[in-house]
């Protein structure tokens, strides 16, 4: 179980724990969080479930596959350099505490 | 007097999707979603792929969370097709005797696999593809079977061919056109796809017409007969050779269709109270004016959110750009736009490294990208496509070392 906090673009968060094993995506959706998309369901394909990582993070997040990289090329909102496709971040122990923020628009 | 009350038919993407839409968009009156089968809202794609190579259970395809609709103030009835419109008395009768009174209508029916008219065609062991019951079928039927036979060179077929063959299982595909998948890619992607094929170890066999099944005495499948004669032996057969629209209610409500429940560039039907969506609604083509029916995941949640701006008092003509991804043998390939009518393709990378995309121009038009395995060719494109930027013209496209990203930085979009 690792709490995650999901902030939207109106200002509000929602704090969840998401259990483990379990993508930073699939939390959002087993807990109704508005604002993730995730066409594709979570295979890296549609770029619909871009989160932005809180810039004061520092908890260790896997390092960017090519592929994810090559998606967060066309996301609807803007890629920054916190960009993240959330599919692609598996929760564990170790993240407890992770908070992202919500873009704009998923498509 | 009751708040405005929205029944939605049909609980698969587009339906579920509607009915999620109009809470987030902020619709606050009676929502009503209505499926067919006994099972809450599930993701399709994973059930010819991970579902079927045995990795998760249902519980793990759900769109939504079990609380979803609940927590949402939406009534989700299960197992009670509708049967009946009335569109006079704004009513629908569903198939339990039960009857819902609507302000508007949502037609998201769907479509259901096309069946095999051949002799043999009903015997035990031929199955279809739609539903998480039929993949459950499919899927233990394959784990009892050494021989499959995989009738339609279509994405279904194709997938479900893919992960038959990594399974261990002897796999023939009988296609009747001349190539694989012609009604979605070009022609160089369908010879690539048959060459990945066959690399596989699956047998496939192009425009070539099944005749009949053969069962055993028990009537089961045993075999297949080709026109021509040519004889396949198959413990099961999958049949993938396209989807009909579920049109039946609309046209026995006096709507207007044709392959598909025919609605204006609103997804609205004749009646303003009734809207069709998804793999069921034949809609104007915004690039082409030409009627189109999509089948996707793409095409049915971003039908099911124009809908529900519209029934919240916000609407726009449909103009998503379509996109399709399919995954086979670990090679994925995703394709931007509608290349129908391309007249000619520009390959950027190489295809022997399993790293290109094709570029389908009419003149000098970008109508589609193929990508394999190139996801940032294929998200630009849908992304510039969708704004209506500027896309590479073939000469830039064919130049030597023409990169989408690079594209993209240089024209500042």
């Amino acid at each position: 179980m690792a709490k995650i906090t999901y902030r939207h673009p109106n200002g509000t968060e929602t704090v969840v724990d998401v259990p483990v094993p379990n993508t930073v995506m699939r939390g959002a959706k087993i807990n109704n969080i508005d604002g993730i998309e995730a066409q594709c369901g979570g295979s890296a394909q549609c770029g619909t479930c871009h989160v932005y990582v809180d810039e004061a993070n520092t908890l260790p997040l896997p390092a960017m596959h090519e592929s994810e990289d090559d998606v967060l090329y066309g996301t609807a909102a803007p890629r920054r350099a916190t960009s993240r496709l959330s599919c692609q971040l598996p929760v564990s122990e170790e993240i407890d505490g992770l908070v992202v923020h919500l873009p704009e628009t998923q498509s | 007097m009751a708040a405005p009350s929205v029944v939605v038919i049909g609980a698969g993407q587009a339906g579920s999707d509607t009915a999620a839409a109009l809470r987030s968009q902020g619709f606050d009156g009676r929502i009503t979603l209505v499926g067919a089968e006994g099972v809450p809202p599930y993701q399709r794609p994973p059930l010819s792929k991970q579902f079927l190579a045995g990795a998760g259970g249902g519980g793990d395809l759900a769109l939504r969370p079990a609380s979803f609709h609940a927590e949402r103030d939406i009534e989700f009835v299960a197992r009670d097709p509708a049967v009946r419109l009335d569109r006079d008395a704004r009513r629908v009768a569903l198939a339990s005797g039960r009857t819902l009174g609507y302000r508007h209508l949502v037609l998201a029916l769907g479509a259901r696999p096309r069946r095999l008219a051949v002799p043999g065609g009903g015997l035990d062991g031929v199955l279809t593809l739609r539903t998480l019951t039929e993949a459950g079928r499919l899927r233990d039927a394959m784990r009892d079977t050494g021989r499959l036979l995989v009738v339609g060179g279509g994405f279904v077929g194709l997938e479900v061919a893919a992960t038959a063959r990594a399974a261990g299982l002897a796999v023939t595909v009988v296609e009747s056109g001349p190539r694989l998948l012609a009604r979605a890619v070009s022609g160089a992607m369908s010879a690539h796809l048959l060459a990945e094929h066959r690399a596989h170890g699956v047998r496939v066999l192009l425009s070539r017409e099944v005749a009949a099944l053969h069962g055993d005495g028990a009537g089961r499948v045993r075999e297949a007969e080709l026109a021509g004669g040519e004889r396949i032996a198959a413990d099961l057969v999958l049949v993938g050779i396209g989807a009909v629209p579920e049109t039946a209610l609309a046209a026995g409500a006096g709507l207007a269709v044709d392959d598909g429940v025919l609605v204006d560039r609103h997804l609205r039907t004749g009646d303003p109270a009734v809207y069709a969506i998804g793999d069921c609604a034949r809609f104007p083509d915004p690039r082409t004016g030409r009627p189109l029916r999509l089948e996707s995941v793409q095409n049915a949640a971003d039908q099911a959110r124009c809908v529900a701006a519209a029934l919240c008092g916000a609407p726009r003509p449909y103009a998503a750009l379509p996109w399709f991804w399919t995954e086979q043998f670990g090679l994925r390939l995703q394709i931007a736009g509608l290349g129908t009518g391309h007249d000619r393709v520009v390959t950027v990378g190489d295809p022997r490294t399993g790293r290109f995309s094709l570029l389908c121009y009419r003149g000098e038009r970008l109508l589609a990208t193929e990508s394999v395995n190139r996801p940032a060719d294929h998200m630009i494109t849908r992304r510039l496509m969708g704004a209506g930027a500027p896309l590479p013209t073939p000469r830039q496209a064919a130049a030597p070392g023409f990169g989408f990203k690079e594209f993209r930085q240089t024209a500042a979009v």
